[in-house]
């Protein structure tokens, strides 16, 4: 088990024929995730990578019956895109364009609220999900996942990298990989992730890394404190971020005084999250924290 | 993007919104003429630079003769103005706005951001004008009312009413303040702000609403959409070397420490800083220098951080995923022989090819520090530079 995507995945992507959507799709495919096409409408009826090329996602869909896309699309046109995986029907869309306006990504989340919408929107600005072994979409580098059973959730990306390396070195592996993306308006949150995990037989364990900036940490303390019996480990990244600039990540910004490192390190810990003050010391924590709950030698096997 | 108040204001107006009429000024000669042309027993002389608090720090002068102004302009202009948002060094005035006085019957507060609960902007109000909204927050919650509104139908006329009304503005102008609430929001969607703020918004003793300050930050994501408002940019109001970073497509920002950061990803960067702060030391910048990052913007960023001239130490950390080890490792020789770097250097790399990149920062026989993970860099990196 895993959440989300696994080896039964069918993955389309939307943006494919241009640079970064062929590099990646190329990466895909060499992991082994199961693609079946791409979408480019002055390109359709081609093939590119010796995958059909169709007009639109709903043809996309019709033809491959697929469930997952993937968006590279450019930020003028990113939003328009997802909508339209939306419309087709597609099941989970990982939007991995950096630079969306913010309120291109109101439209989109005005129309995954309507009633009857299927689809889950993970993005943008995000390095996408992976369950190791399985199925892999996004920019994530493959290799430094291994099958296993701890759930890795993270607003960052290289940061999310980082954390599951240190994971992997010490043989501990993951369930599924997913990063949310650093922008203020996004699909998929913490609390819907960490309800998965929660829900996933094979989790039995979880990383969360978030960052400065917004609620959502606080929103998934309160999750946690409720819901979650599985160890959790923490970390967030900004400690010493200014206030009022913005870290990178359009999303990563204190303003009015809110969205501070330690007010969301204070909730998380509150609610019984291993909290660390290095990100060095993921793996290790996460080690310490299995061994104690004589949960190690399950987490390696 | 941040613009000055004078801007914020031309603004408004376009969009329908009442502000005092007013000039700007470069000289103590166009403060001379704009008092001329604006014909007030009252003029107002207010120092344009990105930051509030310009009031508190002496940036806002009331005139009531020329030779007054003229002073008040002559005080301002060339003066580095220190507020609790400029950070201790302060902004240089190099603009003013002159605008004719306005007679307040009261004041109040509007402001429009994103709210990312309800993945929507949201527009607050207040019968606190002139206070800080975050003070109002933290002290009077209940006297900041909300309103949601979704981009595609602006903010509906009913529900600007029922703000106009919860704040008390008197009975006779609220269709005007009404008005100025729907056009703002209007603004706020057309023109892809960020943050809009009016604080404060007045209501005159002759019965008009109008904005007397005027805050814009604009999403910079959306500024494609925006060309012309690329042209209100103030390079003067930026520091150098962001401007130089934004050049190379790099995420940089300028800090009060003394060790140059070079990372990839901006969480990563972020952590990195944090890291160095833990062990004793004092992050000099953020700078992310992105997934796709070559030589040349490798050495780009070198460049750029060595510039800042409080660099006592360099720490580069990056996590090659798609990014290659091999690559940065070619990227930071080049780059340390380049700028013939002069204070110590610790390298952190992971990742794709990384004991391919550690063995050409090996053989390249430079003074470059090795490291084995983030710990271990922040160690060597707080070391050497107070050895230094």
């Amino acid at each position: 088990m895993s959440i989300w995507v696994d080896k039964n995945t069918k993955l389309i992507c939307q943006g494919f024929t241009g640079k970064t959507g062929t590099f990646h799709s190329e990466q895909a495919i060499a992991y082994g995730t199961k693609m079946v096409g791409g979408v480019n409408p002055s390109k359709a009826g081609t093939t590119h990578l010796n995958l059909p090329v169709f007009g639109t996602c709903k043809e996309a869909r019709e033809k491959t019956g697929c469930n997952a896309s993937v968006v590279y699309v450019p930020p003028s046109g990113a939003a328009d895109a997802i909508l339209e995986a939306i419309e087709a029907g597609i099941e989970l869309i990982v939007a991995i364009t950096e630079g969306v306006p913010v309120l291109d990504m109101v439209r989109v989340a005005e129309r995954l609220a309507q009633p009857g919408t299927k689809s889950r929107l993970i993005g943008p600005n995000c390095p996408g999900i992976i369950t190791p072994a399985q199925c892999k979409i996004g920019i994530m580098p493959g290799y430094i996942h291994k099958p296993g059973k701890v759930g890795v959730v993270s607003r960052s990306g290289t940061l999310t990298y980082e954390a599951v390396w240190q994971l992997t070195s010490r043989q501990i592996g993951q369930s599924t990989c997913i990063g949310i993306g650093g922008d203020p308006v996004n699909g998929t949150n913490f609390v819907d992730v960490l309800t998965a995990f929660n829900n996933d037989p094979q989790t039995e364990a979880i990383v969360m890394i978030g960052e400065i900036g917004g609620s959502a940490e606080e929103q998934a303390a309160e999750y946690i404190a409720k819901n979650v019996k599985k160890p959790v480990v923490g970390f967030i990244a900004g400690m010493t971020a200014p206030p009022g600039r913005r870290m990178g990540h359009a999303g990563a910004i204190i303003s009015g005084g809110k969205g501070t490192a330690s007010e969301k390190i204070a909730a998380l810990e509150k609610a019984g999250v291993n909290m660390i003050k290095s990100p060095s010391l993921i793996g290790s924590t996460m080690e310490k924290v299995l061994a104690e709950r004589g949960m190690l030698a399950s987490a390696r096997s | 993007m941040k613009i000055h108040e004078f801007q914020a204001k031309q603004l408004l107006k376009k969009f329908g919104m009442n502000v005092p009429d007013g000039r700007e000024c470069q000289s103590v000669a166009d403060v001379e003429k704009a008092w001329a042309e604006l014909k007030a027993p009252l003029v107002v002389v207010k120092a344009q630079i990105h930051a509030g608090g310009r009031g508190k720090a002496g940036g806002v002068k009331l005139c009531k003769s020329l030779e007054e102004a003229k002073a008040a302009a002559s005080a301002l202009l060339g003066k580095t103005l220190v507020t609790y948002q400029t950070g201790p060094h302060g902004q240089v005035v190099r603009r003013l706005w002159v605008e004719k006085g306005s007679s307040i019957a009261k004041e109040y507060y509007v402001g429009i951001a994103i709210d990312r609960e309800l993945k929507l902007p949201v527009m607050m109000v207040s019968s606190e004008g002139g206070m800080e909204i975050e003070e109002v927050a933290a002290k009077h919650p209940e006297k900041i009312v909300k309103a949601a509104f979704s981009p595609r139908k602006g903010l509906p006329m009913p529900e600007a009413q029922k703000l106009v009304r919860a704040i008390g503005i008197r009975p006779g102008q609220e269709p005007k303040a009404a008005t100025f609430l729907v056009n703002l929001a209007k603004m706020y969607v057309d023109l892809d702000c960020a943050l809009l703020e009016i604080n404060p918004l007045i209501t005159t003793q002759e019965g008009d609403v109008m904005a007397l300050d005027g805050k814009v930050n604009f999403d910079s994501n959306g500024l494609f959409r925006h060309p012309e408002l690329l042209e209100l940019r103030d390079l003067h109001e930026e520091d150098p070397k962001e401007i130089e970073a934004s050049k190379f497509d790099l995420s940089y920002i300028a800090l009060d420490g003394n060790i140059g950061c070079m990372v990839n990803g901006a969480g990563l960067a972020m952590s990195t800083m944090d890291v160095i702060k833990l062990y004793g030391g004092n992050p000099a910048n953020f700078l992310d220098v992105g997934g796709g990052a070559t030589a040349e913007k490798v050495a780009a960023a070198f460049r750029i951080l060595l510039s800042d001239a409080q660099v006592k130490g360099v720490l580069v950390n990056i996590f090659g995923g798609i990014m290659k080890c091999d690559v940065i490792a070619a990227g930071v020789i080049e780059a340390v022989k380049q700028t013939k770097l002069g204070v110590p250097l610790v390298v952190r790399l992971e990742g794709t090819n990384v004991e391919k990149g550690k063995q050409m920062l090996a053989d390249s026989k430079l003074p470059i520090i090795a490291a084995d993970d983030l710990d271990d860099a922040a160690k060597k990196i707080c070391k050497a530079v107070a050895a230094h």
